[in-house]
C-alpha cells in the first residue's frame, strides 16, 4: 500500500506532503473495503435472513428487486437515505448522532483481521483475536450512548440491557477463545488457522472433547454479543417496543442493522477461523488449480465462505423458532453455565496438551462420528417435516 | 449511605406492541423488576352501550361484533339470545345448530390467535404466523358462510342470516381434519420448547381463590382450576345436546394458573370445539333457519340478563325494555375487563419481561374492556 501511497504522490498529489498523501490512501483504501466487502455481506445476509424467515413462516420474502429480490438490500438502503432523519426534541443530541457509527465502527473494524483467504488480510495483526474482541466491545459503548441519548425510558432500558448482555458475554467468549489459543500458541488468526488443517479431523472443533464444548459455548456467546434471537433483549420488540433504537430513522437506524448483520458474518468468520479450520483447502484440490495461483486463493475464500454460511444459516434458523430468554435467565446461563464451563474447557484443553502432546485420533473420529450423527438426524428431521407438511388447503371458492 | 434511588415510572402504552390493541399501564419499575402495573383502560371506548339505547333491537346488531371483534359471533349469539328471551322467541333448531357451529368455529381462531399472541410476546415470531395462516382458513368458512371476515353480523334475532352454503360440511370437515394434525404440530412446537417454559411457568400465577374473587372468567378461570363452563353449567342453545370436556388447569409445571396453564387450557378448549363442530355437522337437522319474526320488535316492560360463554369467558348482555322499539338500558359485561383488574394484585414484584407474558396470557382484548 505504501507503494501504492507512492506512486499516487509522485502522479497525481504530488503538491501534498507524503504523509498526508499516505492518509488519504488509508482512508480510500478502508472506504473501498467498506463498500466493496461489508455492505454487500451485511446486505447478503440481509436478504438471506428475510427469505430464510419468509420460509419458516410460510411466507415468500422479498423477490421483487433485482432476480430473487437479491438486489432488495440496495432498495431498503436508498429508501432509508432519502428518509427523515428524526431527532427527538429531549435527545442528547452529540450523542444520538454519534452513537450509530460508533456501533457501525465496532463492527466495521473487526473486517480488518479476518482472514479471507492465505494472502487476503488486510492485517495480520499478532494480536488478532484480542483486536476482534475489543472491536466488538466498542459497539457496546454505542449501544449504551444511543439508548441514553434518545431521551426515552424505552432505549434506555435497551441500552442497560445491551450493556450487561454484550460485557457478561465478553468472558465466555474469551474463555471459548482461549482454548484454540491454546492449542495454537498463537493470537494471530492465520497461525491459528495454519495450525489447522483443510480436513476435518485437523481441525480445532474436533481436537478433543473441550474444544468440543468451548464450540458452542463461543457459538451462543456470540449469538448473544450479537443481540440476536433467542437474546436479543436490548432490542426485544414486544417488551421495550424496540429497545435502543426506537427513536431513530432513517439511514442512522440503518446503520444498527448494518451492524447487526455484519456481526453475524463476524460471527461465522470467527467461529470458522478458532475452530472450523478457516480457509484451509485440502492440498490436492490445490494444486489442481496450482497453489500460488489467484484461483488458488478464490478457492480458499470458496471454503471461507461456505463454512460462515453455513454457520450463519443456523443462527437464522434458530432466531426464527426459539422464543427469547429473560434477561434474569439469560445472566443466570452466562454466569451460572457458561463461565464456569469456559474454565473447565481451558483447564482440560491444557491437561490434554500435557498428556497427549500429538493428539488422540480415537478421539477425533469419534467426535467426528458424533457430529456426523447429529447432522445427519438434523437432515433426518428436516426430511420428515417436509414429507409430512400437509397439502395447502383452499377453502376459499371464491378464489 | 447508600446511594439515593428512585423508581422510574414507565408509560406502557395506549402505544405499545404487546398491550394488544389501545391500553396503558402505569408501571413502576425499578430497573427491570417493577413494583406495580397499574392498568389504565377507557382508551378504546365508543359508547357501544349507549348506542344500544338509540338503534332498534335489530339494528345493534352489528355493533355488538365490535364490542369483541376476534369473537364476533359469540358476542352477536348472546345479544340475540337476550332479545329473543325478552320477546320469548322461539328459534328453530337449525339456526341453534349454525349459531353453535359459527360461534365454535370462531372460539378457535379467537383461541388460536391469542396462542399466536403469547408465543409473539415472548419473542417467538413464528407461531403467531402459523396460527394467523389458519384463521385465514376459518376465515374463509366465515366468509363462505355470511359473507364477512371479521364482523360477522351473522346470527340475527330469531336465527341466522343465511343458511349454509351448499358444500359447506364437506369444506368444513375437510378443514378440521387438516387442524388437527396441526393443533399436534403447534403443541409440539411451542409448549414443548424449553424456553418458552421457563417463560411462562410459574409466571402471573392466579390462584383460584383470587380468580374467584376478581370474577375472572372462561380460560382464564378454568386455568386456576375452577371446573365452571357456562356451555355445561348453565347450559343453553344446544350445548346439552353435545358431548365435550371442560379442560381445567392442572399445574403441569408445577403451579396451577400460571400462564403456561392458561396456555395449555387453550389449547385443549380448541380440541374441544373441534370435536364439538364434528358433532354438530352430524346433528344438524334440515328446517328453518330463520324463525317467524315480529315485523317491529317491541318487547314488554321488563329487564333480561343472559349469559353465553364466549371466548374470552362469561359475556352477560343485560337488556332493560321499556316496552318501546329501542332498549332503556343495554349493558355489556365482558371477561377482559374483569381480567385487567387482576393485573395490579398479580404484576406486584414481577418483571418487564414477565409482564407482557401475563397480559398475554390472560388474551386481553382492547375493545372488549372498554366496549
Amino acid at each position: 500500500m505504501e507503494n501504492f501511497a507512492i506512486h499516487i504522490h509522485e502522479s497525481y498529489l504530488y503538491g501534498l506532503p507524503l504523509s498526508v498523501v499516505n492518509l488519504i490512501v488509508m482512508f480510500g483504501a478502508a472506504f473501498v473495503v467498506l463498500l466493496g466487502f461489508v455492505a454487500p455481506f451485511a446486505g447478503l445476509l440481509s436478504f438471506i435472513e428475510r427469505r430464510i424467515a419468509a420460509r419458516i413462516q410460510c411466507r415468500i420474502g422479498p423477490n421483487r428487486v433485482g432476480p430473487q429480490g437479491l438486489l432488495q438490500f440496495l432498495a431498503d438502503g436508498v429508501k432509508s437515505l432519502f428518509k427523515e432523519d428524526l431527532i427527538p426534541k429531549v435527545a442528547d443530541k452529540p450523542l444520538f448522532i454519534i452513537a450509530p457509527y460508533l456501533v457501525f465502527l465496532g463492527m466495521f473494524t473487526s473486517f480488518v483481521v479476518l482472514p479471507f483467504s492465505s494472502q487476503w488480510i488486510v492485517a495480520d495483526l499478532n494480536v488478532g483475536i484480542l483486536y476482534l474482541f475489543a472491536t466488538a466491545a466498542i459497539t457496546v459503548v454505542g449501544l449504551v450512548m444511543a439508548g441514553w441519548g434518545s431521551g426515552s425510558k424505552w432505549s434506555m432500558l435497551g441500552g442497560m440491557r445491551s450493556a450487561a448482555q454484550i460485557i457478561s458475554y465478553e468472558i465466555p467468549t474469551g474463555l471459548a477463545a482461549l482454548t484454540a489459543i491454546l492449542l495454537a500458541g498463537s493470537l494471530s488468526l492465520q497461525e491459528i488457522i495454519a495450525a489447522q488443517g483443510p480436513h476435518p479431523w485437523q481441525w480445532y472443533f474436533f481436537d478433543n472433547p473441550f474444544t468440543f464444548i468451548a464450540f458452542f459455548i463461543l457459538f451462543v456467546a456470540l449469538v448473544a454479543e450479537g443481540n440476536r434471537a433467542p437474546f436479543d433483549l436490548p432490542e426485544a420488540e414486544t417488551e421495550l417496543v424496540s429497545g435502543y433504537n426506537t427513536e431513530y430513522s432513517g439511514m442512522r437506524f440503518l446503520f444498527f442493522f448494518f451492524a447487526e448483520w455484519a456481526h453475524l458474518y463476524v460471527l461465522g468468520a470467527i467461529l470458522t477461523t478458532l475452530f472450523l479450520g478457516g480457509w484451509q483447502v485440502p492440498e490436492s484440490l490445490l494444486a489442481s488449480v496450482g497453489a500460488e495461483s489467484i484461483a488458488a486463493r478464490i478457492l480458499e475464500l470458496v471454503f471461507f465462505q461456505l463454512k460462515i454460511y453455513v454457520l450463519v444459516f443456523l443462527v437464522v434458523q434458530l432466531r426464527w423458532t426459539v422464543p427469547r430468554v429473560r434477561m434474569d435467565q439469560m445472566m443466570d446461563m452466562c454466569w451460572k453455565y457458561l463461565v464456569p464451563i469456559g474454565f473447565f474447557c481451558v483447564a482440560g484443553v491444557a491437561i490434554w496438551m500435557m498428556l497427549f502432546p500429538d493428539g488422540v485420533s480415537f478421539v477425533k473420529y469419534l467426535l467426528i462420528a458424533f457430529s456426523s450423527a447429529m447432522v445427519l438426524y438434523y437432515f433426518y428431521k428436516v426430511y420428515r417435516n417436509f414429507k409430512d407438511s400437509r397439502a395447502e388447503l383452499e377453502l376459499n371458492p371464491f378464489v | 449511605m447508600g446511594i439515593q434511588t428512585e423508581e422510574m415510572m414507565l408509560n406502557m402504552g395506549p402505544q405499545h406492541p404487546s398491550t394488544h390493541g389501545v391500553i396503558r399501564f402505569v408501571v413502576k419499575s425499578d430497573g427491570e423488576v417493577m413494583t406495580e402495573a397499574v392498568p389504565d383502560v377507557g382508551y378504546l371506548h365508543r359508547s357501544i352501550e349507549k348506542i344500544g339505547e338509540i338503534c332498534e333491537y335489530n339494528g345493534f346488531m352489528p355493533y355488538t361484533d365490535r364490542a369483541d371483534y376476534l369473537s364476533a359471533m359469540n358476542a352477536n349469539q348472546g345479544y340475540a339470545m337476550v332479545v329473543e328471551k325478552l320477546l320469548g322467541l322461539e328459534i328453530p333448531e337449525r339456526a341453534e345448530y349454525l349459531r353453535v357451529i359459527a360461534a365454535e368455529l370462531n372460539r378457535i381462531i379467537s383461541h388460536i390467535l391469542s396462542l399466536g399472541a403469547v408465543a409473539m410476546d415472548i419473542g417467538a415470531a413464528t407461531p403467531f404466523v402459523l396460527a394467523l395462516k389458519e384463521r385465514e382458513k376459518v376465515n374463509d368458512l366465515m366468509e363462505a358462510l355470511c359473507g364477512q371476515r371479521l364482523t360477522y353480523s351473522y346470527v340475527r334475532i330469531g336465527g341466522v342470516s343465511y343458511d349454509m352454503p351448499p358444500g359447506f360440511i364437506e369444506r368444513s370437515l375437510k378443514f378440521l381434519a387438516d387442524f388437527e394434525p396441526f393443533m399436534d404440530e403447534f403443541e409440539n412446537l411451542v409448549p414443548e420448547n424449553k424456553i418458552f417454559i421457563e417463560r411462562t411457568a410459574g409466571v402471573g400465577v392466579i390462584t383460584r381463590e383470587d380468580a374467584i374473587a376478581y370474577n375472572l372468567v372462561g380460560p382464564n378461570l378454568r386455568a386456576s382450576g375452577v371446573d365452571w363452563d357456562l356451555r355445561r353449567d348453565m347450559t343453553y342453545s344446544v350445548y346439552p345436546k353435545l358431548q365435550f370436556e371442560v379442560p381445567v388447569g392442572v399445574g403441569s409445571q408445577g403451579v396451577v394458573g400460571d400462564s403456561f396453564d392458561r396456555f395449555i387450557v387453550r389449547i385443549k378448549e380448541i380440541k374441544q370445539s373441534i370435536s364439538l363442530l364434528k358433532q354438530c355437522f352430524a346433528q344438524i337437522p334440515e328446517g328453518d333457519f330463520l324463525g317467524e319474526i315480529p315485523r317491529v320488535m317491541k318487547p314488554a316492560v321488563g329487564e333480561c340478563y343472559v349469559r353465553t360463554e364466549s371466548s374470552r369467558g362469561d359475556m352477560g348482555y343485560y337488556l332493560i325494555s321499556d316496552g318501546s322499539k329501542n332498549a332503556f338500558r343495554v349493558r355489556i359485561r365482558t371477561g377482559s375487563f374483569t381480567s385487567m383488574s387482576i393485573i395490579e394484585k398479580i404484576s406486584r414484584g414481577m418483571m418487564l419481561a414477565d409482564l407482557v407474558t401475563f397480559i398475554a396470557s390472560l388474551d386481553v382484548v382492547a375493545p372488549e374492556i372498554d366496549r
